[in-house]
């Protein structure tokens, strides 16, 4: 009935736009514009990016030269290796990685549990859970961290990794609301019949989730497991109070950059030249970002594609 | 009824063997949800009505009533003025966020090369987005629109404006990049329920004669309308939550100071909080979608 209406209402205009060309074919016109449009949004997005990469290859005198803007006149790695030293990079590379990827399988294996449950059993107060599901999406970190720290301090976790995992372990990892709805569609996307099929061959429930449902959801699990791992690499508040004076992540050493910079090349004792710059900050930038960089573009067609696949959206 | 075959299944009833099951699959969730969310919520709501001095043998309890609540709003000279300035720019950005990746999910829902490409860049930001990166980025002037930022001719025009509408314009011009990135994931989401919306429907409308823009307002913009409040409070949450938000960043430092103390943090949370959710039910209102009007 709704698409009779806006059937009629499409009636009264009947004059075609042909800058936008037909339905079938863009025109050339419209191609060339949508290409530009692109391409400039594109660069205007990624300017900073751009900045960042072509500065940090800059040696302090292509700095100090207001010509040289976008070309280096040479490439200059010794901020990369400034930066290398500066970050620690091997050790804090490795921590960085288990901080991120260790909770976000957690997390991913947590959330598949808890989707799963609420998409396939009607139980009593579903909606409240779900609201509450909602209510650990919208609550600050702020306003439930500092308990749990006093409760790590006692038990002497501050500065392990165990502070992480261990609300990952019941679903409250950061944004595990997400995942949770993820797995949700997921599941009730799936057909019934085969765990139905396997209920009257007398499977047990956790059998049917462990050998029929799951094994459908890999999707799901890709897509948890790298946009939590990303997010968790990232997350920078949580990470701080729970882990500083213990393990050191990445981003965690580049807060304190200028500090740890000061104490390996100390301003008053080198030369000019080995002073700290925005080259060598913003080399300590990349190399933070870069692993992230290198895991997007080996795993690209999982980020953009498997959203639309998992159906993220569903309402 | 208990005798009748089918409703049960192992000794149980159908419905309770529902709901034992049901809540044995979210059980580890419900126990998170209060030891690691319920319980320090109201741990630091108490904390909130308290001075909390932390001892090597733990912490010491002295309560004040509201005089950390009343001390945020009245007595200190940054709390509210950043409080303000963080509503505000997160107002402006909401419909910058939500315009943007409308834009790029309809043009990246076109047939074209290097589609792919595209999508990658548009993406990226989500990959790197982290508090010290943007911080480096932004002391770097990274993340300016290219150009405009530092003219004087920009300079002298906000210092035209008055105070209220100086700083979201300043935010605007000094951050506008930065704004965008926070749409990544807005943009596929979009995209997805681009990709939902029945192609027969478009066909049939340009049947009847209907230009691709008659299109987009009459098919597009309604079947988008409860993406869009999803974007919005995804948006209004992404940003609240970034560990570079001002009010966060004044929270913390408060957290550990020797005059806040984690008692005048806690009400500072709250109060947070309190302007997030009424942020929200304001984006909510504007956007839940209405009843459709009779034409």
């Amino acid at each position: 009935m709704e698409r009779n209406l806006t059937l009629k209402n499409i009636d009264l205009f009947k004059i075609r736009s042909f800058l936008l060309g037909s339905r079938t074919s863009y025109g050339l016109i419209f191609n060339v514009a949508l290409y530009l449009l692109l391409i400039a949004i594109g660069f205007v997005y990624i300017y900073p990016l751009l900045f960042m990469f072509v500065t940090s290859l800059k040696s302090p005198s292509d700095l100090l030269n207001p010509m040289v803007q976008w070309v280096p006149s040479t490439i200059h790695m010794g901020n990369y290796e400034k930066a290398f030293r500066v970050l620690n990079y091997p050790t804090t590379l490795v921590s960085s990685i288990l901080v991120s990827v260790i909770p976000s399988l957690i997390t991913a294996a947590v959330c598949s549990l808890v989707g799963y449950g609420l998409a396939r059993y009607k139980f009593f107060g579903k909606n409240l859970i779900f609201a509450l599901i909602m209510a650990t999406f919208i609550i600050p970190p702020q306003n439930t961290v500092i308990p749990q720290m006093l409760t790590y301090k006692d038990l002497g976790l501050l500065g392990n990794i165990f502070a992480l995992i261990l609300p990952a372990m019941f679903g409250q990892g950061y944004r595990s609301a997400i995942f949770i709805l993820i797995f949700y569609q997921t599941f009730q996307s799936l057909p019934k019949v085969l765990e139905e099929a396997a209920r009257l061959d007398g499977a047990s429930d956790l059998k049917i989730f462990l050998q029929i449902a799951l094994p459908s959801a890999v999707p799901a699990f890709i897509i948890s497991i790298i946009f939590s791992t990303v997010w968790y690499w990232n997350e920078t508040y949580i990470t701080v109070i729970f882990l500083e004076g213990g393990i050191q992540t990445l981003p965690m050493q580049l807060t304190k950059f200028t500090q740890a910079y000061e104490n390996l090349y100390p301003p008053g004792m080198v030369n000019i030249f080995d002073r700290l710059n925005e080259a060598v900050k913003l080399a300590g930038t990349f190399l933070n970002v870069l692993p992230l960089l290198v895991m997007y573009f080996i795993m690209q067609r999982w980020f953009v594609e498997s959203v639309e696949r998992t159906g993220v959206t569903g309402e | 009824m208990t005798e009748n075959k089918p409703f049960r299944f192992r000794g149980l009833k159908l419905r309770t063997r529902e709901n034992l099951y049901g809540y044995a699959f979210i059980s580890l969730w419900i126990i998170g949800f209060a030891v690691f969310t319920l319980v320090p919520l109201a741990q630091t709501f108490f904390f909130s009505f308290n001075r909390v001095t932390v001892k090597s043998t733990g912490i010491e309890l002295q309560p004040v009533m509201w005089a950390n609540y009343s001390r945020a709003l009245v007595t200190d000279p940054n709390f509210v003025e950043l409080l303000i300035e963080y509503a505000i720019e997160t107002l402006v950005s909401v419909p910058i966020v939500i315009i943007f990746s409308m834009v790029i999910a309809i043009l990246l829902n076109l047939k074209f090369a290097f589609k792919g490409f595209f999508r990658t860049v548009f993406f990226l930001p989500v990959v790197i987005t982290s508090g010290p990166v943007i911080q480096e980025l932004t002391a770097q002037g990274a993340t300016s629109a290219p150009g405009i930022a530092s003219t004087a001719a920009l300079t002298e025009f906000l210092s035209q404006l008055p105070g209220y509408l100086r700083n979201p314009v300043e935010y605007l011009m000094t951050s506008f990049i930065l704004i965008l990135w926070f749409s990544g994931v807005q943009i596929l989401i979009y995209l997805s329920s681009l990709q939902k919306i029945d192609k027969s429907i478009y066909e049939a409308a340009s049947i009847d004669g209907a230009s691709a823009w008659e299109s987009f307002w009459k098919i597009t913009l309604p079947s988008l309308s409860t993406t869009t409040l999803i974007n919005a409070i995804y948006t209004i949450i992404t940003l609240s939550h970034f560990s570079e938000n001002k009010v966060i960043k004044y929270i913390f430092s408060q957290t550990y100071a020797v005059q806040g103390g984690i008692g005048y943090s806690s009400a500072m949370s709250f109060l947070f909080l309190f302007v997030l959710l009424l942020l929200l039910a304001i984006v909510f209102l504007v956007l839940s979608p209405r009843r459709p009007r009779r034409a």
